[in-house]
């Protein structure tokens, strides 16, 4: 059969290359803006839009979705042509594609540091962005499809099927942990409360990372390292295999990050026994990777990119090891909570991820711009000081982890807590929070030092848009033969078209499964004395919302006697029943929340706000000056509370009648509390503190945990 | 509680079957018939352009 001549699309390449260099840099500069904070608490002079709760999701989203995403697409797109011999189906869709993203991405660094987030991690992003995210997901999907059934090449190798499976669950976890119910145009509440917000988010927040940060970058391990040692790779058996047991068990993981709270114990149980089933397939990938470079490691001496893609892979397999380990219950009572869990992240994110990324990038620099590159020099050090970023980031931070969980569940002979101040087990890991910043800041430096040299390259090269390629089409069938065939077999041999059919039927299937178990009343426990927020605290929480006061602060005490012993009666699944979303948090870097409520008086509340060091001398909590300057906007009040009644909650009909008022009445009365302090009379006595913000966030951190103290009193 | 452990079973059941399925059709279509040659074949390059890199390389 004649050869066909067509041209690869490299345009598009290019820009997803330059997207991933420059949202790198941002990205990861903001995640040292974050890391300074640690160390200097007082450094963004209480600027509300820099402060550490909402710039700590911007850094996560710009570094998950920008940098990690963008370099996704630049390998998918460059590699996705050259493996099914095809330019990409649509040039105008893979331009929206392209465009989509950024324009999500501007909108999430502008949205978040506002405050604008619906507190749920790494899905922090509002609802317009949400179905922003779901269009332009869609369109990837429909180019990528519509390219497999262009292609010149019958066979589809395994790189394509991790791309696949990458496409389909991203979009069913997306919209699955996005149900929300819209307030206005940048606030809505989920649809989920508490327990059952906590397992959907989980579920996709593990999922955000087996199948956002490890399929599509396995994909692209399973091209682009054999193409770069020009070796195939060690075992195409064991791809496969790695490939369908990986996405078969990697889906039921989530659990394991609720180790210990209020979730049912099967669940939990569920969700480690098929974490450690996960090392199978996680280290028959790294070692597939690494093996392919077998009889090539004189390559791997010479060559940069190799370099990057041996720790990447490396990366992979400790960070693999240590997540089924960490599922471990035993483990997990130590590693929850604590900078471990950063540490953890951070080896996949820095190592797995960025060296990935890096590799790939110095490679397609060379080939996109036909040239060589511009320093190998300057890649290798770029290696260097990444590598030695990446130990200054890590090692301090286990160090740090392990320390401050000993230090939390260590006891007096007496049965007191040896370190009964938080804050001790604080400035006790300062020294490592340092050292991670200056890991960090090897790691951005080499990062940028890419940066340069891919711009000497592009400025030496000459790019080559459309690149001319050659192959054979793929054999027609003969009508002969399809003559007089039903039309089941006609379909069958559409494989896509046919699976995308298949899927539609199954999800029929389930939605009809599903949608009334949503509508169906749960059956958590519920606890008579848990009541609904009152229009202040409801307003409260929002702020805690908006502050991402949940990035530093867990809601969920564990049943372990050291924690019951610091904060209080353990968390029961009933307390949380009105929590639209739910706030558990995932990192103690303060105290854990959950029955911060009646601890302190109001004043010690005003005065932590203002300025935390005033109250807790050390502490690195950020200042929060503005809550005491805005006043508290109630326009949407009623809204909030109609939103929540339809969400299931028990307002009554004279809540919502007289909610501003009640909510009014709420602040008169915590104002006359501060009011017992004459410092605070003196200083703010004729400022209108009644109206301002702080006393609704105040409403709620007195209400948090209480409710169940209150149902024992009234027992007793 | 329950409610939502099953709607996330069923939802992860789906995208199992959906793979399950996929996985099935890539057997039967002769997706895996032969475990050597696709690993080789992706190494070789279709572009016509290669030449010209060579001669620029020499040339500089």
């Amino acid at each position: 059969m004649e050869k066909e001549q067509f041209y690869y699309d490299n345009k598009i390449v290019k820009m997803f290359l330059i997207a991933t260099a420059l949202w790198g840099v941002v990205g990861m500069l903001v995640g040292l803006m974050v890391a300074f904070l640690f160390i200097f608490p007082n450094y963004m002079e209480g600027i509300s839009w820099l402060s550490f709760g909402r710039l700590r999701p911007l850094h996560t989203n710009a570094v998950i979705f920008a940098f990690v995403g963008n370099s996704i697409f630049m390998g998918v797109y460059y590699s996705m042509q050259r493996l099914l011999k095809a330019r990409m189906f649509s040039d105008v869709l893979s331009k929206i594609h392209f465009w989509g993203w950024q324009l999500i991405i501007v909108a999430a660094a502008i949205t978040l540091p506002l405050g604008y987030t619906s507190s749920k991690e790494y899905a922090e992003l509002e609802w317009p962005i949400d179905i922003a995210i779901t269009v332009i997901w869609v369109i990837m999907g429909i180019n990528m499809i519509g390219t497999i059934l262009k292609r010149r090449q019958r066979h589809i190798y395994v790189a394509i099927w991790f791309y696949l499976a990458t496409l389909v669950t991203v979009a069913i976890l997306h919209i699955f942990n996005n149900l929300e119910l819209p307030v206005s145009a940048f606030k809505s509440y989920s649809i989920y409360a508490g327990v059952q917000d906590a397992l959907v988010q989980w579920w996709y927040g593990h999922n955000a990372v087996a199948f956002f940060l490890t399929t599509p970058i396995l994909g692209l391990m399973y091209y682009f390292v054999p193409k770069v040692a020009n070796r195939p790779v060690y075992s195409y058996r064991l791809s496969i295999i790695h490939f369908w047991s990986l996405i078969f068990i990697y889906i039921w993981a989530g659990p394991h990050h609720l180790l210990y709270t209020a979730l049912p114990e099967w669940a939990q149980n569920l969700g480690t026994v098929f974490s450690v089933m996960l090392i199978f397939p996680s280290w028959g990938g790294m070692i597939n990777g690494l093996l392919t470079l077998r009889g090539a490691w004189d390559k791997v001496r010479e060559d940069p990119i190799l370099k990057f893609f041996v720790v990447a892979i490396t990366g992979y397999g400790m960070s693999t090891f240590e997540g089924p380990m960490l599922s471990f219950k035993n483990l997990n009572a130590i590693g929850h909570y604590t900078d471990w869990i950063i540490a953890h992240v951070h080896i996949g994110a820095l190592a797995w991820n960025g060296f990935m990324a890096a590799g790939i990038i110095y490679w397609l620099a060379g080939k996109l711009w036909k040239t060589e590159l511009y320093s190998k020099k300057l890649a290798n050090i770029h290696f260097w000081i990444g590598t030695l970023g990446i130990l200054f980031y890590a090692l301090p931070l286990y160090v740090a982890g392990f320390m401050q969980a000993s230090m939390w569940k260590q006891f007096n002979p007496d049965g007191t807590l040896l370190y009964g101040n938080f804050l001790e087990t604080v400035t006790e890991i300062m020294p490592m929070y340092a050292m991670r910043a200056f890991g960090g800041t090897l790691y951005l430096t080499g990062f940028l030092l890419l940066a340069y040299n891919v711009y000497k390259t592009a400025k030496a090269g000459s790019v080559v848009e459309d690149e001319l390629a050659e192959a054979v089409p793929l054999k027609k069938i003969t009508s002969s033969r399809v003559q007089g065939e039903a039309v089941h077999s006609w379909l069958e041999r559409r494989t896509v078209l046919f699976t995308v059919l298949v899927a539609v039927a199954v999800i029929i299937g389930g939605a009809v499964e599903i949608i009334p178990l949503l509508v169906v009343d749960s059956n958590i426990p519920k606890i008579t004395s848990v009541k609904p927020y009152t229009p202040l605290e409801l307003e409260g929480r929002d702020l805690y919302i908006r502050e991402g006061c949940n990035n530093c602060h867990s809601q969920m005490i564990r049943p372990f006697r050291s924690e019951v012993e610091r904060y209080g009666e353990y968390s029961k699944a009933g307390e949380f029943v009105y929590d639209h979303p739910f706030l558990w948090g995932s990192r103690r870097t303060g105290p854990d929340l959950h029955r911060i409520g009646g601890k302190y008086n109001d004043n010690w509340h005003f005065n932590h706000m203002l300025d935390p060091r005033l109250t807790s001398p050390g502490s690195i909590m950020p200042q929060y000056p503005w809550l005491l300057k805005d006043d508290l906007d109630i326009s949407k009040t009623v809204d909030k509370i109609n939103a929540m009644v339809l969400l299931g909650v028990p307002y009554s009909q004279f809540d919502l009648d007289k909610a501003v008022y009640l909510l009014k009445n709420q602040a008169a009365e915590i104002e006359k509390n501060l009011r017992q302090d004459p410092e605070y009379v003196k200083n703010y006595g004729s400022s209108n503190m009644e109206n301002k913000e702080i006393i609704a966030l105040i409403a709620y951190l007195q209400r948090l945990g209480t409710d169940i103290k209150a149902g024992q009193s009234a027992q007793n | 509680m329950m409610t939502i452990i099953f709607t996330l079973i069923i939802a992860s059941l789906i995208i199992a079957v959906i793979f399950f399925i996929l996985f099935i059709k890539s057997v039967k279509s002769g997706q895996y018939d032969d475990l050597y040659t696709p690993s080789v074949r992706m190494l070789f390059d279709d572009e016509l352009v290669k030449k010209k890199i060579t001669d620029k390389n020499i040339t500089n």
